[in-house]
């Protein structure tokens, strides 16, 4: 069973990933990764962390993604060419792109050791981030008022 | 008033406590035997550790009292003879540092914290040879002399490396019981015994590093009554001294140290008799002298030496004090043929100049005659080659003396200057030198009337014969740059090595290397040049090389893992 | 059963899209969101090895990534009137 939901998932994912690249209208690009976000959540949920999923969902589908859609409808996009003009930008940007993820995998698959069951529930995260991980947790927290003021500053018309 | 002279006044008091202490400490070391004082560890790296401490035996105890009483007296010598110079509280100041150093090097318990008051007693000549440093000469003869004993230095420096690796310390005691169970010619100790002797060449102002003694006179006359004639010139006599046990092992380099004294006994006689500022005629006289310390350390007379080295203290700085007397008087003048009949009007340096010219010719009852007998005895007994080219030196060493007096205090005066006694400050050091100088040798009473007799007859023959050369007439012979060294020493080093340079800076810095920097420069313009290219606010380009990058790195790492 | 390095294929292969989407593409915006999908492979592979706590902060960041991103981007749209990459050269001081 969970075979069949793995490999729906995994399609779903590559295509709308695809999709969000290959796509010229940026609304749909959006409402692709949108679905692709989706089908990782589905993904978290057959690896059993349900916190990290509804964490992912609400994070990227209900903010991240709402943000990126407001923006595009905000702006008018219709004459921004969408790709690299030349033909050999495709190519180096393909060679840089197979090279990296060689280099990536050769790495990877040595050291790879998949522990899918585990802590991954709510307690334990949130343990772990008030005793281990307390000082990066505070500082993500700087972090995320320091991009708050960040952005009123730079939204202010001049 | 007070305030005049309370700097010198200190200065002396200091040093006259120093004195108080020095004899106590001999009357200890005579009663009781030697003792050390550790101080503190100094350093230590690995196995290689040197502690801090004084060192009292004889040797010591004697130096520590002629330095210090010496000291004294020239320091009270001198608070009259620098009373109107604006720097004096400097120059006081840099007279006890010297005697500090000086210090450090004689009661030092090993050779490294000797080496220390070694070298701060040349940084303290250098200082006050260059003392009037608004004249230039007097700077280049104190860059001179710092020179010249660097290159003694190296050769202690030297010597000392050997000496760690051979026994891994530098401790006087460790140093000469391990060398005791060593052959005699053993490489090593050969090797430090000649490197040594390099370093007391430099310092004692023998052949063939002498030449930096005679332009020290630059400086005030009480620092070469102190520096250049009673102590620190003889450093080098006190570290073959100590190091005895050493050259005992070496027996090669000790003929080489009899002839090298010899030799230099021999040159600074001649040039001597030729000069005519009177500080030159004294220097080149203690490179003699000296010349006969190391003489006599070399034919193995090491008490001899000593001997001769305190009564050439007591007699030498007599002289240079008495000169230093004559020059204050003159007005600055150093010339002799522009000096005569000075002994109506300076009788009291007249006087105490007499006493030490007879000392250093060596004339009986004076201490001259003890300890230059006992050295020619101890010659005697090794080389007699070395024994007759002294003796012959000894007649030099008294025609040069007496043509010195009867130049300066008898005659004419030959110059329209008022000439003065010096004040009661000046001349009662002066008594005090002139009856160590004549008594000194009472300790050691050892002679044999004919040697007396010899002495007596050969010198009333030479003060008759050169009376009526310098004291009736005067006959001018001055040659002073006429044996000069430094010519030949410019012709043979300095030249050539100038050549080298000038060569070599033609060849490595014009050519080489600043074509190097050229290039170099050239090579990092035009690679900046292209590599500005790449840097061209395109973001696509730059998430490229990004991406391109990682790749490269991670790929390189598989390839070579760290 | 799912295969054992099933997890790492799949989180490469989304990695390599957004790198490549990165690459290509001209519109920042797009960019912007191609390197979300970055993240998410990245995350991905992570909560495969059971590394939660990393999940979670790279979320964080990504967040705020993204809002001071779409800001900048705003800013600079309303300055050009467009988000073509090859404009964002001209902010070079």
């Amino acid at each position: 069973m969970s075979d069949i939901f793995f490999w729906v998932f995994s399609v779903m994912a590559v295509v709308s990933a695809l999709s969000v690249v290959l796509n010229r209208n940026p609304i749909y690009s959006v409402l692709s990764l949108i679905v692709c976000f989706f089908s990782i959540a589905g993904h978290y949920v057959l690896m059993g962390a349900l916190f990290l999923c509804a964490v992912h969902i609400v994070v990227y589908a209900g903010a991240i993604m709402v943000l990126f859609l407001f923006v595009i409808m905000l702006m008018n996009l219709k004459d921004v060419p969408e790709f690299v003009s030349k033909w050999w930008h495709f190519g180096a940007a393909g060679a840089a792109v197979a090279a990296m993820v060689f280099g990536l995998a050769t790495h990877l698959f040595q050291s790879y050791n998949p522990r899918v069951i585990g802590d991954m529930q709510l307690k334990p995260i949130a343990q772990a981030l008030f005793t281990t991980y307390a000082v990066p947790f505070e500082l993500s927290a700087i972090l995320f008022l320091s991009a708050v003021i960040g952005v009123v500053a730079l939204g202010k018309s001049e | 008033m007070i305030k005049k002279y309370w700097s010198g006044i200190a200065a002396s008091l200091v040093v006259f406590c120093l004195f108080l202490v020095s004899i106590s400490v001999f009357l200890r070391v005579y009663q009781t035997g030697p003792f050390e004082i550790y101080l503190f560890n100094w350093f230590s790296v690995g196995d290689f550790s040197v502690s801090w401490g004084l060192l009292f035996d004889t040797l010591s105890a004697l130096m520590f009292m002629m330095v210090t009483g010496v000291g004294f007296l020239i320091h009270i010598y001198s608070i009259g003879y620098m009373h109107d110079d604006p720097n004096r509280g400097r120059f006081f100041w840099y007279l006890n540092l010297f005697i500090f150093f000086m210090l450090t090097l004689v009661l030092s318990n090993n050779f490294l914290s000797m080496f220390v008051g070694w070298e701060g007693v040349g940084l303290c000549s250098y200082l006050l040879i260059g003392f009037w440093s608004s004249n230039k000469d007097y700077l280049i003869a104190a860059k001179k002399a710092f020179v010249m004993n660097r290159i003694g230095d190296l050769g202690f420096i030297l010597g000392l490396l050997v000496m760690i690796l051979t026994f891994g310390s530098v401790q006087f005691g460790i140093v000469f019981s391990q060398a005791g169970l060593l052959p005699i010619g053993h490489i090593s100790v050969v090797l430090i015994a000649i490197l040594l002797f390099v370093g007391a060449t430099g310092k004692s102002a023998q052949l063939p590093l002498f030449t930096w003694l005679p332009d020290a006179m630059a400086g005030p006359t009480p620092v070469s009554a102190l520096i250049h004639a009673a102590t620190m010139v003889t450093a080098g006599i006190y570290m073959i001294a100590r190091s005895h046990a050493i050259y005992a092992l070496a027996p090669d380099v000790l003929t080489v140290v009899l002839w090298v004294g010899v030799a230099t006994a021999v040159v600074g006689a001649i040039i001597a008799l030729r000069q005519s500022d009177i500080k030159k005629v004294l220097a080149y006289s203690t490179v003699s002298q000296l010349g006969f310390m190391v003489a006599a350390l070399g034919a193995g007379g090491t008490h001899a030496a000593l001997f001769h080295m305190v009564t050439h203290a007591f007699f030498k700085a007599l002289l240079f004090l008495a000169a230093g007397s004559v020059i204050h008087g003159m007005g600055g003048e150093q010339n002799m043929y522009k000096m005569g009949g000075l002994r109506k009007l300076q009788p009291i340096t007249f006087a105490v100049f007499l006493v030490g010219a007879l000392a250093l010719s060596g004339c009986p009852p004076f201490s001259g005659f003890f300890s230059k007998d006992a050295i020619l005895l101890a010659i005697y007994q090794v080389s007699p080659w070395a024994f007759g080219v002294l003796i012959g030196v000894s007649v030099l060493t008294a025609i040069y003396v007496a043509r010195l007096v009867f130049l300066v205090f008898f005659g004419p005066l030959r110059s329209d200057v008022h000439v003065h006694e010096s004040p009661l400050i000046m001349t009662i050091p002066l008594v005090f030198l002139a009856v160590l100088a004549a008594t000194a040798g009472i300790y050691h009473p050892e002679f044999e009337w004919v040697m007396v007799i010899i002495t007596v007859s050969a010198l009333a023959m030479i003060w008759w014969v050169t009376y009526s050369r310098y004291a009736v007439q005067v006959k001018d012979d001055r040659s002073d740059g006429f044996m000069s060294l430094d010519v030949v020493y410019s012709a043979v080093i300095v030249r050539p090595i100038l050549v080298i340079a000038r060569g070599l800076s033609t060849v490595m810095d014009q050519i080489v290397l600043d074509t190097a920097a050229k290039e170099l420069g050239q090579t990092v313009v035009q690679s900046g040049e292209s590599l500005r290219r790449m840097q061209s606010g395109s973001i696509g380009f730059y998430l490229w090389m990004i991406t391109a990058s990682v790749a490269v790195i991670l790929i390189g790492l598989s390839i070579w893992p760290f | 059963m799912i295969p054992t390095y099933s997890y790492l294929v799949l989180g490469c292969i989304l990695f390599s899209i957004g790198t490549l989407g990165v690459l290509i593409r001209r519109n920042v915006v797009i960019v912007l969101m191609c390197i979300e999908l970055m993240l998410n492979a990245v995350n991905l592979i992570l909560v495969s090895v059971c590394e939660p706590v990393f999940v979670f902060f790279i979320m964080m960041v990504a967040a705020v990534e993204v809002s001071v991103g779409l800001a900048l981007i705003a800013r600079v749209y309303r300055k050009f009137g467009t988000t073509d990459i090859s404009t964002f050269g001209q902010l070079k001081g």
